[in-house]
């Protein structure tokens, strides 16, 4: 790890989070999620030790840790279980929102609640026929004196099963062009009448964290939890969260390439085939020369773009290419485990099968890899041009 | 309450271990609070919490134990001493960490002082107790139970398996067995104000001490590690005849019966 050298504190950090996996997550990781289970007892611990704390600030009484150490924390996790670093990363999302765009009431009274876990979620942004096309959202917010009434619908929502805040995305105003002008931001909270959570969607992956649909129906929100005071900001904070949600899906590609890697080098020096380890063939080490290179690259462009975004330096080209980097190394490595592992690697008696069938969402989520290839071929433009 | 905590940094046996000419290589070893005094740590925290008073770790160690001594600060010890012998002891045994911990605590009022039973590394169990005696306060080893009211205490001591109550009075020195607690991890905010905490640096000096006065007693003259193990062997055949072969082989090869 050239590039980063931790302080002590920052070690003292990931030899928890380490410590903390080991002995909590990896026990129970695959009987959890092969039950489709919401891990309550790990979500608890990580509550009383102060993870979802971690990136708010120490004066809004969080952790106020690093993104580069973050995201070596999110890496350390996923390499256990990618569904414990998804139930985080919403939520921390939220925060950074909250903290970067809130008003000083709304980062007062949320963000010491977020950092103790009291008041968790995540972002409720998504709809059936808006993904990475945010302006395309139809949920409604229509004011009516101090308050506004929601209706609309949202999908793909991570913790709302067990979460009980969340930002919602909506259009205050369906008319203007360009669209996403109309877009508001609200800090919500489960309680008042017309939120409902739907059925919790079933997934390739991803199991154990509920992926849930919500209904609003007349439901009613003060203006005071409209983020910023103001309408029509909503665009440019999502894109703002996001900054921190590309390192993060960037830190979880990296987490399980990570994860395949590890298990496919140990496991191609136990296994023998035509009396020698099959890491010895050359067929293996072809693909182990190759893995272990993209881990490595994965790793250095997540790191960057994380050190970019702690400096405050514009990482938007970085943390895309990071993002695209790192969640395609995580979906490669995967499959080239399960080659290795051969028909065992099929099986649920070992991790690959899970890492191959969790890593497809990475290439999704926070931005599809298309368009963060065209994101990135623009930014790329825009600083070689001639 | 004045609580002292022994802590020993030890490299972690359940990582890879590599000897090199007779001594393990740094490079290679894992460190860890040895996971006795973790223990320890956790005991005298609680009994802090219940009792109040301070908490006060203490390690003998080069300045790479600083790294522990904050992991203890950070589950929720109050202050830390780090008593530095890199530039005075070469090879230090049990007699030299027990003679400067014995000048180290001349001066203090210790009320209770936890050790872990033994440390992982050479397992040797002495120093508590070289301690306690050289201190001439009560000890009882390999607690598994601790409880304390005014002046006396009740203790669980594990004897092999079995349980022997013991009812002593402080000041006194205890060592920790698995069983007398789950350590907590530190928690986050516990690692940040870790860094505020007090951290104590000394040298064998400044306790008014020679090198000649905590010169090893022993010397080391070979590490090695233990043997691989083995692949076993299944015995074959009628059940009878596995069982006499069985009885034979402990008998004549293992020499066990």
């Amino acid at each position: 790890m050239a590039l980063f050298t931790p302080t002590d504190e920052q070690t003292q950090v990931l030899d928890m989070v380490k410590d903390f996996c080991k002995k909590e997550i990896d026990p129970v990781a695959r009987e959890l999620e092969q039950k489709d289970e919401y891990p309550h007892e790990i979500v608890e611990k990580m509550k009383e030790l102060g993870f979802f704390g971690f990136t708010i600030p120490e004066e809004y009484d969080g952790i106020g840790i690093d993104f580069v150490t973050y995201s070596l924390v999110i890496e350390e996790i996923t390499r256990h279980w990618m569904s414990v670093a998804g139930i985080l990363n919403s939520h921390l999302i939220m925060a950074y929102i909250v903290e970067k765009y809130g008003t000083e009431e709304q980062k007062n009274s949320f963000l010491p609640k977020f950092a103790t876990g009291e008041c968790r979620g995540g972002l409720a942004l998504s709809e059936a026929e808006a993904g990475t096309d945010v302006q395309n959202i139809s949920t409604k917010a229509e004011k009516n004196g101090e308050h506004y009434i929601v209706n609309g619908s949202k999908m793909w929502i991570t913790n709302a099963r067990y979460g009980n805040t969340f930002i919602l995305a909506t259009k205050t105003d369906t008319k203007i062009k360009p669209r996403y002008k109309g877009i508001s931001l609200f800090l919500i909270q489960k309680g008042e009448s017309g939120f409902i959570v739907q059925k919790d969607i079933e997934k390739l992956g991803y199991k154990g964290v509920k992926t849930s649909e919500i209904v609003f129906e007349n439901f009613k929100v003060s203006s005071n939890q409209l983020i910023g005071g103001e309408e029509g900001k909503g665009f440019k904070q999502v894109l703002g969260g996001l900054e921190l949600g590309r390192v993060n899906v960037a830190a979880r590609g990296l987490g399980l390439a990570r994860a395949a890697f590890e298990d496919a080098i140990r496991y191609a020096q136990e296994r023998k085939t035509f009396g020698k380890p099959i890491a010895e063939h050359q067929a293996i080490q072809l693909k182990l020369g190759e893995m272990g290179t993209k881990l490595e690259a994965a790793r250095l462009l997540t790191m960057n773009a994380a050190t970019k975004l702690q400096e405050g330096e514009r990482s938007d080209l970085e943390a895309g290419m990071a993002k695209l980097f790192a969640t395609e190394a995580g979906f490669e490595l995967s499959s080239e485990a399960m080659r290795i592992h051969g028909g065992y690697g099929y099986t649920k008696e070992f991790n690959i099968e899970r890492y191959y069938r969790d890593s497809p969402l990475m290439l999704i989520g926070e931005g599809t890899n298309e368009i963060q290839k065209i994101v990135i071929s623009k930014g790329l433009t825009e600083k070689y041009k001639i | 309450m004045d609580i002292y905590v022994l802590l020993k940094r030890t490299f972690d046996t359940e990582e890879k271990i590599v000897v090199s000419d007779g001594r393990i290589e740094d490079e290679s070893a894992e460190y860890i609070i040895n996971p006795y005094d973790e223990y320890s740590v956790e005991e005298a925290i609680k009994q802090r919490d219940e009792l109040g008073g301070e908490v006060t770790i203490v390690t003998v160690g080069d300045e790479e134990a600083e790294k522990q001594l904050r992991t203890g600060l950070a589950m929720g010890a109050d202050k830390a001493v780090l008593i530095n012998t890199e530039d005075d002891l070469e090879d230090g045994d049990q007699y030299s960490t027990a003679k400067i911990l014995q000048i180290y605590f001349e001066d203090k009022e210790a009320d209770l002082i936890l050790g872990g039973n033994v440390a992982i590394d050479e397992a040797s169990g002495q120093v508590g107790p070289r301690l306690a005696e050289a201190l001439g306060i009560n000890y009882v080893t390999t607690i598994t139970a601790l409880e304390i009211d005014g002046d006396t205490a009740k203790i669980d001591k594990d004897v092999e398996g079995d349980v022997e109550k013991i009812e002593t009075s402080l000041p006194l020195l205890v060592t920790c067995q698995q069983g007398l607690n789950e350590p907590r991890y530190p928690s986050l905010p516990g690692i940040m104000k870790a860094k505020k905490k007090p951290l104590e640096e000394l040298e064998i000096d400044d306790l008014d001490l020679d090198e000649d006065d905590v010169e090893a007693k022993t010397e080391t003259i070979e590490v090695f590690l233990p043997p691989e193990k083995e692949a076993g062997r299944v015995l074959e055949g009628e059940i009878d005849d596995q069982v006499k072969e069985l009885i034979s082989l402990l008998k004549d090869d293992a020499k066990l019966l």
